[in-house]
């Protein structure tokens, strides 16, 4: 992975109309998959140890609203807010949204954007390291996370997701689905 | 033509995906450690349970891959019982070797378990072949990863005066210091790499955006201000940036990663029997990434072919190499 063209930045027309867009679809969705996460990925959680009780606030820079991540594996939360109505949090992790994206999915090495300065990290930064570590280590693919939320319909659905994923990954140049990492590897 | 010496590619693995990351990569060896603070890179999150670190051993040995695995800290007064039982589960589970630094350690695993495998780490920062020879004698260490202090004219000499393996860093992450010898995070936040396993713990790093820049601290010390758009170094304070006298910047060095890989032949010839590539705290993707491209560096350099180097940069940090010590110059 070296990579060579620039972290797409989603497009500001896009940005602006999420603006007055209402958030509630997003957020229902982020709501159920933080429960079908910890279900799924339970040594996710003993990676993270004590650092589960942090608050995170997951910040794609070029979006209007944040995710703030509670990772408790007794009670766990993703809630998408606007991004001034964030309230308290123990670390931030800000960049693009494809930057993000693509650390989930193993595009790009969190350290490398932290030199290029594509990833900015605040506040408990053991906390973002244990995060980043028990995520990296899970191998998570979100399309196929989506799947997961369908039930017993997961098995039908993965497989046309990660093909819809990758499809508009290589559209976009961002790594939507695991190992379609688009221009980046 | 004569047959080029075969060079072991040693790759560095976080978390069990790693590993197969390595493995699937072409690493020849992947160097591991338990979750604690038996190994130098004891950061949050990272390494193996004791489960993860057997089956870990099976995949890469299913592959014909070895696993070494490093337990290279020095063992605290009342707690040596930590490092004496993971050398015996690293034995139990088959482990191809163990990385070890301490006397003591070395010294029990070589009475306790003779039929494992000893390497020297270059925390023990045997850099001179009497001290090799004494480590090879006394515990029957086998092979010796030296520091990344020495020129490749002082390692060669030292290859001719020893009968057992050398290991050198070919990429990655740079230390001003002899390793092993290092106190410069224990000054600042009461823990250091070579007792606790974490160079700059997290635990006692801030990163804060002031004015436009991104400023690091360290155990509440500040030791970086980097302006936007320019590279962010890692938070340790032989990268960080002073005033001595009259002069304001990079004090002890500079913030610049290893790359060898256009030193691949002379290291070689020199005698080394493996290359090492550092970075067990970075991703998945990292270790993929680097690995691949060693690996083909090493086919190319065993078919005659020219060797690719500089591929890596912008994984690096600071986003510039240099061939270290290898190739010393004035300046």
């Amino acid at each position: 992975m070296s990579r060579e063209t620039p972290i797409p930045i989603f497009p500001a027309a896009g940005a602006a109309a999420l603006r007055h867009l209402p958030l509630w679809p997003l957020a229902l969705a982020a709501g159920r998959l933080a429960p079908s996460l910890v279900r799924r990925h339970e040594k996710m959680f003993a990676r993270l140890g004590e650092q589960a009780e942090k608050t995170f606030l997951i910040d794609p820079a070029d979006l209007p609203f944040v995710f703030v991540l509670s990772p408790r594996p007794d009670r766990p939360r993703l809630d998408t807010v606007r991004r001034e109505a964030a309230g308290h949090w123990d670390a931030r992790v800000a960049g693009p949204l494809a930057a993000l994206i693509g650390l989930v999915h193993g595009a790009y090495d969190g350290d490398a954007l932290f030199f290029s300065r594509d990833l900015v990290i605040e506040g408990d930064t053991e906390a973002v390291l244990a995060l980043r570590n028990a995520i990296d280590n899970e191998e998570i693919d979100l399309a196929r996370e989506a799947s997961a939320l369908l039930g017993p319909l997961e098995t039908i659905a993965t497989g046309p997701a990660r093909r819809l994923a990758g499809a508009l990954g290589r559209w976009t140049g961002v790594a939507l689905t695991r190992g379609e990492n688009g221009p980046l590897t | 033509m004569t047959a080029r010496p075969g060079l072991e590619l040693v790759c560095p693995a976080g978390t069990p995906a790693a590993l197969r990351g390595a493995v699937e990569a072409g690493a020849h060896a992947i160097y591991c450690g338990f979750n604690d603070e038996t190994n130098a890179r004891n950061f949050p999150g990272l390494n193996f349970s004791r489960d993860e670190m057997a089956e870990a051993i099976k995949f890469a040995h299913g592959r014909g891959a070895k696993v070494l695995v490093a337990l290279n800290t020095f063992p605290r007064a009342g707690a040596f019982w930590r490092w004496s039982k993971a050398v015996d589960d690293c034995a139990r589970f088959g482990a191809d070797a163990v990385i070890l630094a301490d006397l003591g350690l070395l010294e029990d695993s070589a009475r306790r378990h003779p039929d494992l495998r000893l390497h020297l780490s270059v925390q023990a920062a045997a850099a001179n072949a009497d001290t090799i020879n004494f480590y090879a004698r006394a515990f029957g260490v086998k092979r010796v990863v030296l520091p990344r202090v020495l020129t490749v004219q002082e390692i060669a000499a030292i290859n001719r005066e020893i009968d057992v393996e050398t290991e050198v860093f070919i990429f990655g992450g740079l230390c001003v210091m002899t390793e092993g010898r290092c106190s410069l995070s224990s000054y600042a936040t009461g823990k250091s790499p070579n007792m606790n396993g974490a160079c700059s713990p997290a635990s006692h790093v801030e990163y804060r955006e002031e004015g436009g820049y991104l400023m690091s601290r360290l155990g509440g010390f500040a030791i970086h201000r980097v302006a936007a758009g320019q590279p962010a170094p890692y938070p340790t304070l032989c990268k960080g940036v002073f005033e001595a006298g009259d002069y304001k910047g990079y004090v002890f060095e500079d913030p610049v990663s290893l790359d060898a890989a256009a030193l691949i032949p002379q290291l070689a010839e020199a005698g080394v029997a493996a290359l090492k590539i550092e970075g067990r705290q970075r991703s998945r993707a990292y270790t993929e990434a680097v690995v691949r491209n060693f690996r083909r560096a090493l086919d190319d350099y065993a078919a005659g072919r020219p060797i690719a180097a500089g591929e890596l940069r912008a994984l690096t940090e600071g986003q510039q190499t240099t061939s270290g010590a290898y190739r010393k110059t004035w300046r």
